[in-house]
């Protein structure tokens, strides 16, 4: 470890951790990221870039770094790519290898792509690659797709559990740098219940990169101890949340902010019990945002290599992880702040071979002190080039005399530390739609006009002077939890420290006119170059999010966080225009990379939705039921005994319900109870069918229609009472009928006295259908059920086994039938008392397809399969239904159209195939036979089924004019030829339809 | 054509000078004070329209009004899939028109727009699924437009990633795959229509906000306001997508349209995994993957309208709950960004291409979720009814009476929740 | 997710409601009565402003019940709930300084 510096920082020396890079073994310190462990063992290359695959180092010490993006994994499955290091939290035996690089990461050869970057200019691949045609799916795309992409994607199932969390309060402040612990301090000290979060594993923010030496104090304490302190009273307060690993990545309407804790990825064996990630959303009345600023890079060719990093980056490295970055050093910078990084990496050993600032006469209390130290400095400095393959081994400086770059003498060094003042993150403030705004002084964007109910403190808008920033922070926090105006005289801190000028720089560093060939990077990970910039500006993309995609630049997994600003200002230059003028990107969610599995959260197997069971669920399942999914719920669709196949069971099952009896769940129907004065006259408003001639303990078969005409939704109605219904609606429209009868009830007949009760849940429904139903029934019940008492479509009250029951005559097969409605609690004891009954009779449990057939055999439409929303009554054969003298219902204004009464409307009508064949559903219907297409099509087949007890296939389909055409031959073609199909009516099977009246 | 043709030689000979010899692809044109023929909306339909107009109906005198920058609307917006197997004879007759324009676009507009018909695959998830699935595969192949079923073990064998388990909650029961289906790079198709407009003379205007319509007394159209002033022209075509009732409310036109939020997300790049389009009506997925390497995920659309351009995490939530069901090995991938657009619905899901109650005025909206892999399609028949003020038969029955008929192209209704 | 002051329960938020569609459209009394252009006006015709709109929400995972909604769609944030039946509220539509909804 020879980059490690003896003592201080945030790391724990008194325990080792090996961890390996690429297969190599290495050794860090608990504390360490991935990144100061690598640079402690003095691994400075770890990645290559995305375009010209060059050797990369680590630029960051942050979520910001756009390098070093490495995959971490503990098995083949927990096996995540495109981490960056510098957020990697070290532990033991930790695993990491390198990425987009082939056959290794010092030997990659697809560095050929930076030899060839002449003829690779941002968007080369819009001006070639066309020809031959089809070359572009079958050659070029998979050239570049395997060329791009930066890690693997896993090979298994992610096996880890994800959580999520809802939390409601007064203030969230994100981000615990000073001005966040101070905001956090400041509200909590109202009561207010407050949420403090931070992407780092600890709190402190910039603060954990102060020297431990450092003068400066806070209210007279070593800063560690002052975060120590304000943390631990945080922690004392019972309505304070501290969140670390916890970064808020999203900003939605009415302060809604939702943020990814990371609960085990820093752990070495973590507990099975533990999810790994939690999505935090969390609803705050106020939320205070210090998310602080971002180091700004410098752009001068050669700026890439491996050991030409962010100054603050080094203080970071140094002063929280106590590593030394490098051993000869060359600091570029554009104000004060990487002054204090020469300082300190000057008294830990590193020789700071000079301090090239860009301004021309830096004076100052930091240059006295870097004087002091023997610290060259050089004024008005520009870089002209590095040098280095895997490292950067030297740095042309060159300085600005009257206007003129001149080269100055080149100087070896193993580091280039460079600083262009701070960019503020206003990301959140900009996805909450706050208005930035551009300020000078800062050069960046900082937060203007707010969108909702939240405030900005401390460096992300700008504010960087340590008291200042304690003092914004505090001040805000107690006017959003007192909901008070600000008053920055509520909050003082003493604070001793040296004051800072950040004089930002954005844009490239000068140039002498004959430029470098070196590459100038503006976006690291992207490989986009000033040159890339230019060339956009030239090819006429002006406006910056032009510039964005067409150079790609900000578009990395970074999203640009290091390199906006400067590509928005060499855009502003080339063009001659201020840099507002050129627009800002929109910044949108996530803030960093977040992974799919914290949103997925538990919402995965069977609780991806929720599953929904009849009461005799269980039943069929032991019966060996298959079944199958019907909006949420389980339906069984057959039962197959011993080696049946679906057809041989469902021909079974259909011959049974014909020839004795069947049982059946129709539990799934949706019931709506209709009750009021005004119920008859609800139904009639609402249904095409009359309601108010239907005597009590009579039923109806109703229809209902959308207001645009179409059926809507079909089911049985039965009138109870004078004032009350039972409305039975399809399985899956059940929540859409209600929701539609709500409608109308509550918005355009409020004076209707008619109150509405879903009652699905409430009632099991067990169909008994066949000619022995009521033989199995009537010993059960103590209703009378002789045809006389309860003919085809009553209803009446009494009680089956001793069970208060609702006793439906009704028939969806066109045998005599019957439902008995039993409270849900009952419907196993109640199905299991009826299968027994029926056991003389040969009852025989059916499923969905069964009763499909049995259906179709009789030619009762399925909404939804028979229509499917352009189809009207008359369209399906049921302008019987409709009531002769109904003024108005819903849907009915919308049939009066004359596009609604054409002849050549598609109808319902039967199919026959002389030849014997089971049609498809779904197939087509022509009118002439041997058509090529594209054909034209007069219908198509909507159920199509062997009937066994007909002994031959049916269908019903939608027919153009199909009520015409009874008798005509027509045409299902098929890949393999045309079927002949023959027209008949849609009832296929007892077409008088005594059985049903047994 | 433009005068520095794209080729793979022409950008080896300017490498030598550092590309610096490149002109810009399309004019930063002025106003003129009067046009043959105004398009109001910079997307892919509004220049394709311009591009058609001036190639096939000799209007060169053209201009493209953009409020912003081109290809900034839900052109850029988009995870271009692009298919044509639709359900019913009018809308397969028209995504089919567009599909084989695709097919030689770049070729056509000497752009690469990098078509890449990888294959679509529609999931079915459950019996009904399945009919709608077969329905629209029948219906395909009859109407020349091709759609094969795949059994899950087939669709596995086209997308390796496809969790194709019985036992998951929405198992999947089979596939439709439109072979000839795929994506294309969606900037790409804007910048190059532009590009080829703009040498055949068309002026591409950018930050051009239309304020006002100007009309003569029997009601026709005599120009525009804009940002950029008053411009003349007797012929003006709309194709301001989520905005579009917002521009013709100033002409005295209503249009059945509501604007609604619709998300779409990218993954962080990763190494080529998925080799096609996987949609699933049913659970709300819809995947791809970039050339860049980033899965391409839409979502979709919120519960209200709105033009702010974004939605609600719970959007989000929803589609990544499906596409790690269905694709468990991306469950530890991460977003990388997310985004929203505004999609203008009607009340058929089909969209309107049409000569509008006011003289010279035309409009091309209602595209709502899918109106990318439309737009060379559109944009070619919308250029016939502008310059011939009547429909091309594609466009017919797409027309606005039908609203007021009930001759509605119900593809989503067709597609409805059964049982 | 929106938070959405239902009249009778108060703030929820959104996944707890459904979407109604414009507010204070009307449905004729004599349907029988209107042309097909009127009636398709009534079926099809929107507003779709970008700004200040009356929509209305239903809590169907709470009250049940439908109520009307000013706001704004360009930014998302609500002016007023109010009841069925009710008038349109007249409000400021000077944006506000910031949506302390």
């Amino acid at each position: 470890m020879s980059f490690r510096v003896s003592k201080g920082g945030h790391i724990d020396r008194s325990r080792s951790l090996k961890f390996t890079f690429d297969g190599k073994t290495y050794a860090g310190f608990v504390g360490d990221t991935l990144a100061s462990a690598l640079l402690a063992n003095g691994v400075h290359l770890v990645a290559r870039s995305f375009k010209y695959h060059r050797p990369r180092g680590i630029l960051a010490a942050g979520s910001e770094e756009p390098n070093a993006l490495i995959t971490v994994y503990r098995d083949a499955a927990r096996y995540t790519p495109n981490l960056r290091a510098t957020q990697v939290e070290l532990y033991h035996g930790l695993q990491a290898k390198s990425q987009n690089r082939w056959p290794s990461l010092r030997t990659d050869f697809g560095r050929i792509n930076d030899q060839l970057s002449a003829f690779f200019p941002a968007g080369f691949y819009y001006k070639t690659f066309m020809w031959p045609r089809k070359a572009w799916k079958a050659v070029y795309e998979p050239i570049i797709r395997r060329a791009a992409g930066l890690g693997v994607a896993p090979t298994q199932a992610d096996p880890d559990r994800y959580a999520q969390r809802y939390a409601h309060c007064d203030v969230l402040v994100v981000g615990s740098g000073p001005a966040g612990i101070a905001a956090a301090m400041s509200a909590a000290s109202t009561g207010a219940r407050v949420i403090l979060c931070d992407e780092n594993s600890q709190f402190g923010g910039g603060l954990l990169s102060e020297a431990d030496h450092s003068a400066t104090r806070i209210d007279g304490l070593m800063i560690r101890h002052w975060i120590a302190q304000a943390i631990q009273k945080l922690k004392e307060n019972s309505r304070v949340t501290l969140l670390t690993r916890t970064t808020a990545f999203g900003y939605f309407p009415h302060n809604f902010v939702a943020l990814s804790e990371r609960v085990t990825d820093h752990l070495e064996n973590p507990d099975l019990h533990l999810v790994r990630e939690r999505l935090w959303q969390i609803r705050a009345t106020s939320v205070i945002l210090a998310t602080g600023a971002i180091e700004r890079p410098l752009v001068f060719p050669g700026n890439d290599r491996p050991g030409v990093m962010l100054a603050g980056a080094a203080s970071t490295y140094l002063n929280r992880y106590g590593v030394k970055t490098g051993s000869r050093a060359v600091v570029v910078t554009s104000g004060d702040a990487a002054y204090t990084t020469a300082l300190d990496l000057h008294a830990a050993g590193v020789v700071i071979d000079a301090i090239a600032d860009l301004r021309t006469a830096p004076v100052g209390a930091w240059v006295e002190a870097a004087q002091s130290a023997g610290i060259k400095i050089i004024a008005g400095a520009t870089v002209l080039d590095t040098q280095g393959n895997v490292r950067v081994r030297r740095i042309d400086l060159g300085q600005v005399v009257s206007g003129t770059v001149v080269k100055l003498q080149p100087i070896n060094c193993d580091l280039v530390l460079m600083s262009g003042g701070y960019t503020p993150s206003v990301h959140l403030f900009s996805q909450s739609r706050g208005k930035v705004e551009w300020s000078d002084t800062v050069k960046s964007f900082v937060p203007g006009r707010s969108a909702e109910c939240e405030r900005s403190v401390g460096a992300c808008r700008g504010i960087y002077d340590l008291s200042e920033v304690l003092t914004d922070g505090a001040a805000t926090g107690l006017a959003l939890a007192s909901k008070t105006p600000i008053s920055v005289q509520s909050a003082s801190f003493t604070v001793k420290a040296m004051p800072i000028d950040t004089n930002p720089y954005v844009g490239a560093l000068p140039q002498p006119d004959s430029q470098s060939s070196s590459k100038a990077f503006v976006d690291w990970q992207h490989d986009v170059t000033t040159r890339d910039l230019a060339l956009a500006t030239r090819e006429g993309f002006r406006s910056i999010e032009h510039v964005k995609r067409y150079t790609t630049t900000g578009m990395a997994t970074d999203q640009g966080k290091t390199s906006n600003l400067n590509a928005l200002a060499i855009v502003a230059q080339t063009l001659g225009v201020p840099i507002p003028q050129v627009g800002l990107t929109t910044f949108r969610m996530p803030y960093t990379p977040t992974t799919f599995g914290a949103f997925a959260g538990i919402s995965r197997g069977d609780l991806f939705d929720p599953v929904r069971t009849t009461a005799t669920h269980e039943w069929a399942q032991a019966r060996g039921a298959v079944f199958e999914n019907v909006a949420l719920w389980k339906r069984a669709r057959y039962f197959p005994r011993a080696n049946e196949d679906m057809h041989a069971a469902v021909a079974r099952e259909c011959l049974a319900v014909r020839h004795s009896c069947g049982i059946f769940d129709a539990t799934t129907l949706g019931k709506i109870e209709i009750v009021g004065p005004d119920a008859a006259e609800f139904l009639n408003r609402m249904y095409v069918n009359s309601w108010s001639n239907l005597n009590v303990g009579r039923s109806r078969y109703g229809i209902l229609l959308r207001e645009d005409g179409f059926i809507n939704d079909d089911g049985v109605i039965a009138r109870l009472a004078a004032d009350r219904f039972h409305v039975t609606t399809t399985t899956g429209g059940a929540a859409r009928v209600l929701g539609t009868m709500e409608d109308y009830r509550q918005t355009e007949w409020p004076d209707l006295k008619v109150w509405l009760t879903s009652t699905t849940e409430h009632w099991a429904v067990i169909a008994v259908q066949g000619p022995r139903s009521r033989d199995v029934l009537q010993p059960l019940t103590d209703i009378d059920m002789s045809a006389s008492a309860m003919p085809h479509m009553s209803v009446a009250l009494g009680a089956i086994c001793g069970v208060p029951t609702r006793l439906f005559r009704v028939s969806f097969t066109g045998e005599m039938g019957f439902e008995v409605n039993v409270p849900a609690d009952y419907g196993r004891a109640i199905w299991e008392a009826i299968f027994a009954a029926g056991q003389f009779h040969g009852i025989t449990e059916y499923g969905t397809e069964a009763m499909h057939v049995l259906r179709a055999e009789k030619g009762y439409i399925i909404i939804g399969q028979d229509t499917d929303g352009t189809v009207t009554p008359d369209d399906a054969g049921l302008t019987w239904a409709i009531g002769k003298n109904k003024l108005d219902f819903v849907g009915k204004r919308s049939l009066e159209r004359a596009s609604m009464k054409t002849a050549t409307r598609k109808q319902l009508v039967g199919l026959r195939t002389p030849n014997g064949e089971v049609l498809e559903e779904g197939a087509q219907v022509t009118l002439r036979t041997g058509q090529k297409p594209p054909m034209a099509l007069v219908g198509h087949v909507t159920s199509s089924y062997f009937s066994a007890v007909l002994g031959y296939p049916i269908a019903l389909a939608l027919i153009g004019g199909g009520r015409a055409r009874l008798g005509q031959t027509l045409y299902v073609p098929m890949p393999n030829g045309d079927i002949k199909v023959e027209v008949t009516a849609p009832v296929f099977y007892d077409t008088p339809g005594a059985r049903i009246n047994g | 054509m433009s005068k520095q043709p794209f080729s793979a030689l022409s950008l080896i000979w300017r490498a030598a000078s550092r590309h610096r010899s490149w002109q810009p692809q399309w004019r930063k044109a002025e106003p003129k004070k009067a046009y043959d023929a105004i398009i109001v909306g910079g997307g892919g339909h509004g220049l394709g329209a311009a591009y058609y107009l001036a190639k096939e109906h000799g209007l060169t005198n053209i201009a493209v009004l953009e409020k912003g920058w081109i290809g900034g609307g839900n052109t850029g917006r988009n995870t271009t899939i692009i298919r044509s197997n639709y359900l019913f004879s009018e809308s397969a007759a028209l995504y089919d028109h567009s599909l084989k324009l695709w097919e030689n676009l770049s070729q056509v507009l000497n752009y690469n727009v990098m078509f890449s018909p990888r294959g679509v695959m529609m999931l079915a998830h459950t019996v009904h699924d399945v009919q709608v699935s077969k329905r629209h595969i029948h219906a395909n192949r009859c109407n020349g437009v091709d759609n094969d079923w795949l059994e899950p073990e087939e669709a596995k064998a086209f997308c390796p990633p496809l969790n194709i388990d019985s036992n998951i909650r929405y198992p999947v029961l089979g596939a439709a795959l439109q072979r000839r289906g795929g994506t294309a790079r969606h900037d790409a198709v804007a910048w190059g229509y532009a590009r080829a407009a703009d040498a055949m003379g068309v002026d591409i205007i950018e930050n051009c906000e239309v304020t006002g319509f100007r009309r003569d007394t029997a009601g026709a159209v005599l120009g525009v306001e804009t940002s950029q002033g008053y411009i003349d022209s007797r012929k003006i075509g709309v194709c301001a997508a989520g905005h579009t009732s917002v521009v013709l409310q100033m002409a005295g036109v209503s249009l059945p349209l509501e604007s609604f939020p619709l998300q779409a997300l990218v993954s962080e790049p990763i190494k080529p995994i998925f080799p096609c389009v996987v949609m699933s009506n049913t659970i709300h997925a819809y995947i791809s993957q970039s050339d860049k390497g980033e899965l391409v995920i839409g979502a979709g659309t919120d519960a209200y309208t709105s033009y702010t351009q974004r939605g609600a995490l719970h959007i989000n939530t929803h589609t990544l709950d499906a596409i790690c069901e269905l694709f468990p090995h991306f469950r530890r991938l991460r977003m990388l960004r997310n985004w929203g657009g505004i999609v203008d619905v009607t009340p058929d899901r089909s969209p309107i291409i049409a000569k509008t109650p006011v003289p010279g005025l035309y409009v091309n909206c209602g595209w709502g979720t899918g109106g990318f892999k439309a737009t060379p399609g559109s944009a070619h028949v919308f250029a016939w009814t502008m310059a011939r003020d009547e429909p091309h038969p594609i466009n017919a029955p797409f027309n606005i009476e039908r609203f007021r008929d009930g001759y509605l192209i119900d593809e989503a209704a067709a597609a409805a929740v059964a049982h | 997710m929106l938070i959405i002051d239902c009249p009778y329960c108060g703030r929820r938020p959104e996944i707890e409601f459904t979407h109604g569609g414009e507010a204070h459209l009307v449905r004729p009394p004599q349907p029988a009565e209107l042309s097909d252009q009127d009636w398709a006006a009534f079926l099809y015709m929107r507003s779709n402003t970008k700004g200040i709109y009356a929509e209305r929400w239903r809590h169907a995972r709470g009250c049940g019940q439908f109520f009307n909604a000013l706001r704004d769609t360009t930014t998302d944030h609500f002016l007023s709930t109010y009841k069925s039946g009710t008038p349109r509220p007249v409000v400021n539509t000077t944006p506000s300084e910031e949506g302390h909804s």
